[in-house]
């Protein structure tokens, strides 16, 4: 199944990642590949069998809430690319 | 010096630590001198940590002394480069990361630096762990020690190298579809695997969460045991760890084949196979039916549909753990004209070409309309691969095959095409799909000098079945015949 660069546009958008228009053209042949390699798996009769939500089994894992000490504000902050007043700056989200 | 330090096992150096015959800190700086002798050919480290090394060894030695040694205590060991250390900078193989310094310990450095373990630094290896040849690494290629111009495997192929170019006794990596079993196999060292939930994943960079296990790329099958015992267990902080028995399984290691059910699978001896690899693999299961053990043929029929699937629920699990990479937090920022312009600039040159591939990949096998047909589809197929693994487990103690298709192949030979490089993960992907414990174990060297791996695989947290079998085998195969002798440049 060929992907169209178009489509391939659409999830770069999803993904929130920048293509140019040359890195576009290679990754759309490249993802039309995969897609087509994992086409094989219509081939199966999948009637009736449950998808595998966790592989053992697992059931919910449940701990009691108590406060435990953590690194702290200044520590996790340490590799913020900006801070202020002991947040993480950011571009203004909200036109006014 | 003791001859051979470099060669020695962590159980070996145990005993001269133990008998004052070496100290931690001679040891520390054998191997700095090693790593600063052939580690500019060979580039498995991105970050030694010398001083930090040099000041756990000195702690290491007054603990022996006082005779309140664990099994680890000095022995100095490596990280792959996606295990978060406290104070030490943890690319993840990424220039998303290349600054980035964790404020914590994952739980299995914590439970390394308690038991006293040395840490030289951290190794190389493809960013985000996405890679099965270490090309795709931010800081570089890691060349096979065996062959410069041969690729040491991936995802953990500066762990894999460093093992085996003596540059640590033992390493950590991690697999999420054969990323420790394929460079163990394709440098000739030990590579565990384990259960999905033995070991915890509390401080690993998540690629793909219903797959990622911690293990340990070492010289023999005993330190994989040692190493094993040391990092397994419940942890209150990583809710998929479960919470079994942790026993001592070196100490309970069994040598004797005797008895030992191994279940060869016929799907994993097919075209594409290397006669090679093929004949090595088969005169070691001969080898271990000669001493005793009971070789029997079986089915896994779903084996072929394995890469589709794990190349649908691998991208699709990255797409979302790795969408926390937005430049606000921590790790590369590129300013854009607004937020969202950031966070694609921010991605678009902080990851490399592997990752946004899957990370594409993954957020189109997720949208909407495309979830039914691929995340959900290769769910179910997932269930079909782990229901022919049980049903062999019924008759069999352990599976013996190929970890690899071919030898070490040569660096740019499958860069430019990804689909190629992801078939070679066609015997380890299963055992990740379906939660198993697996090892490659060294069986021998082609006719050109390349180590070929033999995979055991075993039934959930039956590792201790699966060291004994990798252990006898060990056992009955006798010492390798060579070490590589990477070119050092001191």
């Amino acid at each position: 199944m060929a992907i169209t660069p178009e489509e391939v546009r659409r999830v770069a958008n999803l993904a929130r990642i920048a293509f140019t228009d040359q890195e576009l053209e290679p990754f759309a042949a490249q993802l039309s590949a995969i897609l087509d390699y994992v086409r094989q798996l219509d081939d199966l009769d999948l009637g009736g069998v449950e998808p595998t939500a966790h592989v053992h089994d697992a059931v919910n894992a449940f701990r009691e809430d108590e406060v435990r000490p953590s690194p702290g504000q200044d520590a996790m902050l340490a590799n913020a690319p900006d801070r202020e007043d002991g947040c993480f700056r950011v571009q203004k989200v909200i036109e006014t | 010096m003791i001859p051979d330090l470099l060669d020695r096992t962590a159980r070996q150096l145990r005993e001269l630590l133990d008998r004052g015959e070496v100290t931690s800190e001679e040891l520390v700086r054998a191997y700095l001198d090693r790593i600063a002798a052939v580690d500019p050919g060979v580039n498995a480290f991105i970050t030694v940590a010398g001083d930090l090394a040099l000041e756990m060894a000195r702690t290491a030695d007054a603990r022996i002394r006082r005779g309140e040694a664990a099994p680890l205590t000095g022995i100095p060991l490596g990280l792959k480069d996606l295990l978060v250390t406290r104070g030490l900078r943890t690319t993840c193989g990424s220039r998303m990361l290349a600054e980035f310094v964790p404020p914590y310990d994952g739980t299995v450095v914590a439970r390394l630096r308690d038991a006293g373990a040395v840490l030289l630094g951290k190794l190389n290896m493809d960013e985000f762990a996405m890679g099965s040849s270490n090309e795709t690494s931010a800081f570089g290629p890691v060349r096979n020690p065996w062959d410069p111009d041969r690729v040491p495997g991936g995802s953990s192929g500066g762990s894999a190298a460093a093992v085996a170019a003596r540059e640590v006794v033992a390493a950590l990596g991690s697999d999420t579809g054969g990323s420790i079993r394929q460079p163990a196999a394709l440098c000739g060292v030990v590579g565990l695997k384990p259960t999905y939930g033995r070991v915890s994943r509390y401080g690993l960079v998540a690629f793909a969460s219903s797959l990622d296990q911690i293990g340990p790329l070492t010289r023999d099958v005993a330190d994989a045991a040692l190493l094993l015992t040391a990092i397994s267990g419940k942890d209150p902080l990583d809710a998929t760890s479960l919470d079994r028995p942790v026993p001592d399984y070196a100490a309970r290691l069994r040598a004797d084949p005797r008895g030992l059910r191994v279940g060869v699978p016929r799907e994993y001896f097919v075209d594409g196979l290397d006669p090679e690899v093929e004949a090595a693999v088969r005169g070691a299961i001969g080898l271990l039916e000669d001493n005793g053990a009971e070789v029997v043929e079986v089915s896994l029929p779903h084996t072929e549909y394995a890469v589709a699937t794990y190349y649908l629920i691998a991208p699709a699990e990255a797409s979302s753990n790795l969408a926390r990479y937005d430049g606000v937090k921590y790790g590369l920022r590129v300013a854009g004209r607004d937020l969202a312009d950031t966070y694609r600039k921010t991605r678009a040159q902080g990851f490399g070409a592997e990752v946004k591939r899957r990370i594409m990949l993954g957020t189109y096998a997720l949208s909407a309309g495309y979830y039914d047909a691929y995340y959900l589809r290769a769910q179910r197929v997932r269930t079909l691969i782990a229901r022919d693994f049980r049903a062999a487990f019924e008759r069999v103690d352990v599976l013996a095959c190929p970890a690899t298709p071919t030898p070490a192949f040569r660096l740019g030979e499958k860069a430019g095409d990804p689909l190629q490089m992801y078939l070679n993960d066609i015997f380890t992907i299963p055992a990740n799909l379906a939660g198993l414990p697996a090892v490659s174990v060294p069986c021998g060297l082609t006719s050109g000098g390349l180590p070929i791996g033999l995979q055991f695989m075993a039934a959930p947290f039956g590792e201790q079945t699966l060291l004994d079998a990798a252990h006898a085998y060990e056992r009955v195969r006798g010492e390798p015949v060579a070490y590589p002798d990477p070119a050092s440049t001191a």
